[in-house]
């Protein structure tokens, strides 16, 4: 009769409760634990990465100058039909707002912000500020008032400036960052080639990223084959040697590599006396001062996950290639080396990542002409304080990133990616 | 079956083959072997005794230090390996893992240079051999490992070498599925009529497939011959223990007379045995007969040799029993006995008569061998 029972009814336990609840009871215990377990470090995680790349991607977009201390000219130039000049209203707005700006000591702010889009914003509006409040004579428009304080009141570029800005975002510090312009209809233009900057700056990162990637494989993959086939003990030894730069600082590497490469440095001086050059080879503050370097420091990055994926492949794969009748170096390229791919990939990828952010090296060893990207970035932080141009440049970098392991994974497959 | 081979009917030849790696000591000590044309001959031997470093000299990936290797007549000392048209089978299958198994196969014809169509000819037939068929569009890591073992296989046969080397290629497979694989690969060296040299360490499978058998210890062949002929007649202590189930009884020689001589036990009884390799009267000697010829109680009472022994344990195996006795004061001294010829009787310390005949034992040289 039980059977009968169990055939149509739910399974239940022994205490009648059923049994898909007891499971799932059970396994709801389990992810609880598991989460609590991964907790503090998401926790860590979250607050000291995630928040501050979202935070970072904000502040690319962020403009809130002119519409918190020019509020009644944000709000009354938005009805504007942007022909001619603005109405009485906004210039009235202008007024009111300059005046408070002035009590507040707030000028400073706008005018910087106005005048990144066009120079000289800064003084007319530190001039106008010190007139504020206005004193009119009776019937006299503010309009004609403000002409005659400047008359750059008077041109309508200048109100397009603001009422452009007067939106609490911005995608001007991310078209500058791509040397692009905002046309008055709104839409993206190329800038003129004079002022352009960015384009080749991301260029250039890429370039030498790239070179740098390659070199670092061409030299790294056969000191990975030749330690993955070494007997252990001796394999040991030399990985210490490869891992031996990881514990010093790269402050101090770099450091080195000027003690070296300059002019009157250890190779230069060695070649001078043994006659093999004439006058010192250039090889600091130029972009073969940063290869090397880069290329030096970045080298473990490719080597590591090469020799562990070189590691883990049988030395009868190549045995069986050649017992098939095939020349030993050809046998290495059919065989061995397609087994490599994943790992020399995962290198490469790594070394190329990490180039493309590089900032102590290029900025040590390097000519203006090896300022990668994350120089500027440093720049628009530290020296000028346009933390929205930082922004907008670490946010490209970011995208420029993510589409390149985008589209790296989509050739060489992210799940082939061995990192060891 | 001798060592008698006539040189036209080798296929493979060593002559006077010695290896060494570090220029101290040899792990191939002194090789003269030749495998004959079509024959499935096994290198048996524990682990360091040589047997796998001949078959890397053969294969070309060692070099001989001293002494030469022939095939088909042909020196092959600098022969490099990808020119000796030998195929080969290894124990991890070696299957490329970036391949199909099609690719897998077709890798050597390609490199012979022959047609598409040749080329998939020859695939589809090798793998109807070993019966994988549907399976040609799967990659190695899909598969499992009896089925990639026969993949190896039918790769190391899809050019036609004439001569297949197969180094423990049944090691890593579960026991059912090797004794399967074992019948397998017999009969398609019977089918093909192909020269098989095969490496294992396993005895049970080097008796159950060659035509004959290397037995190896410390670089050194100590027996060649046919599977029946090394378990019957085991010409030292060695190849006695290494191959099947043993008892060995020490005692010291007191006699010889012809093919027979007299042992001593310690205990002071006398056996007669075969005298295959004994020294002079007084030297020490171990005896080798095997558990199925040994007779108990009444069955004994026709036997040359009867001793009393005491029942020390009873070992179930569902079709036989063994019994453990301990015979002239020597203890672990096993019996085979068929279920149906226990006698019910019999409890562990009863005594009984063992016995056997002196053709069935062999006085052997008085290495002691450990287990």
């Amino acid at each position: 009769m039980s059977e009968t029972m169990t055939m149509n009814a739910p399974l239940t336990a022994a205490d009648g409760e059923s049994l898909k609840v007891k499971l799932a009871r059970e396994r709801r215990n389990k992810q609880l634990k598991a989460i609590a377990l991964v907790a503090p470090l998401a926790l860590f995680l979250l607050l000291t990465f995630l928040v501050p790349i979202a935070m970072l991607l904000k502040r690319s977009v962020d403009n809130p100058e002119v519409i918190t201390y020019l509020p009644q000219t944000s709000a009354a130039i938005a009805g504007w039909d942007r022909r001619g000049l603005p109405s009485e209203t906004v210039f009235a707005a202008m007024a009111r707002d300059l005046t408070v700006a002035k009590e507040q000591k707030t000028v400073p702010e706008i005018s910087k912000r106005l005048n990144m889009d066009i120079s000289g914003f800064r003084s007319l509006i530190q001039r106008s500020a010190r007139k504020m409040p206005l004193e009119l004579a009776p019937g006299e428009s503010v309009r004609d008032h403000f002409i005659a304080i400047d008359e750059r009141w008077g041109d309508p570029d200048h109100w397009h400036v603001i009422a452009k800005n007067a939106k609490s975002w911005t995608p001007y510090y991310l078209y500058s960052a791509m040397d692009l312009r905002e046309t008055k209809a709104g839409t993206p233009e190329l800038a003129p080639e004079e002022e352009r900057a960015f384009l080749s700056i991301f260029g250039r990162t890429l370039w030498m990223s790239m070179w740098i990637t390659l070199f670092s494989v061409l030299l790294g993959y056969p000191v990975a084959y030749w330690l993955a086939n070494l007997p252990a003990r001796k394999s040991n030894l030399l990985m210490i040697l490869v891992l031996l730069p990881f514990w010093t600082s790269v402050l101090v590497r770099v450091a080195s590599w000027i003690v070296l490469l300059q002019q009157e440095g250890l190779i230069n001086s060695a070649l001078m006396g043994l006659g093999i050059i004439g006058e010192p080879l250039q090889l600091a503050f130029n972009r073969t001062g940063v290869y090397i370097a880069m290329v030096h420091i970045l080298l473990p990055f490719v080597i590591l996950p090469a020799y562990s994926v070189m590691k883990s492949i049988p030395p009868t794969y190549m045995r069986a290639a050649i017992s098939l009748g095939d020349h030993p170096f050809a046998a290495f390229w059919k065989i061995y080396f397609p087994q490599t791919v994943a790992g020399v990939a995962a290198g490469a990828l790594l070394v190329f990542i990490m180039c493309m952010g590089y900032y102590i090296t290029p900025a040590l060893l390097g000519g203006p002409q090896e300022q990668m990207v994350s120089y500027y970035v440093a720049f628009y932080t530290n020296v000028t304080i346009n933390w929205g141009m930082a922004a907008a440049l670490g946010s490209l970098l970011l995208v420029a990133t993510m589409t390149l392991y985008a589209v790296y994974s989509k050739l060489v497959g992210a799940n082939k990616l061995s990192l060891g | 079956m001798g060592n008698s081979t006539p040189a036209s009917d080798a296929l493979v030849s060593f002559r006077g083959v010695q290896k060494s790696y570090d220029g101290e000591s040899l792990i191939v000590k002194h090789l003269d072997l030749d495998i004959r044309r079509g024959e499935f001959l096994t290198m048996l031997g524990p682990s360091g005794s040589g047997k796998t470093t001949c078959l890397m000299m053969l294969a070309g990936f060692e070099t001989p230090t001293h002494g030469e290797i022939r095939l088909d007549g042909q020196l092959l000392n600098n022969v490099p390996p990808h020119k000796r048209n030998i195929g080969m089978v290894f124990q991890n299958y070696a299957l490329f893992p970036h391949m199909t198994v099609a690719e897998n196969l077709a890798y050597p014809l390609t490199l012979r240079k022959m047609n598409k169509s040749e080329i998939a000819e020859r695939v589809k037939k090798a793998l109807g051999m070993v019966k994988l068929d549907a399976l040609a569009h799967r990659y190695p890591g899909q598969m499992s490992g009896g089925q990639q073992q026969r993949v190896a296989l039918a790769r190391a046969l899809v050019f036609e070498p004439q001569l297949v080397l197969m180094d423990e290629p049944l090691g890593a497979l579960d026991k059912q599925l090797r004794e399967h694989m074992q019948l397998e690969i017999k009969h398609i060296h019977e089918n093909l009529g192909i020269t098989v040299v095969y490496v294992t360490h396993d005895q049970g499978e080097a008796l159950t497939m060659s035509d004959r058998v290397a037995v190896f210890k410390d670089g050194v062949i100590q027996q060649i011959d046919a599977a029946n002929v090394l378990y019957e007649a085991p010409v030292n202590s060695f190849v006695a223990n290494f191959i099947g189930e043993n008892n060995t009884l020490h005692g010291e020689v007191v006699d010889v007379a012809g093919q027979h001589c007299a042992v001593r036990l310690a205990s002071g009884e006398v056996v007669k045995a075969s005298a295959i390799c004994v020294g002079r009267n007084g030297e020490p000697t171990s005896m080798s007969i095997r558990p199925e010829r040994v007779r108990l109680n009444r069955l004994a009472e026709a036997c040359e040799n009867r001793l009393k022994a005491k029942l020390a344990e009873f070992i179930y195996f569902g079709d036989h029993v063994r019994l453990r006795l301990d015979v002239a004061g020597q203890s672990g001294f096993m019996v085979k006995v068929p279920v149906g010829e226990l006698d019910s009787s019999w409890k562990t310390g009863d005594m009984l008569d063992v016995g056997w005949m002196a053709r069935d034992i062999r006085a052997l040289d008085s290495a002691i061998v450990s287990h």
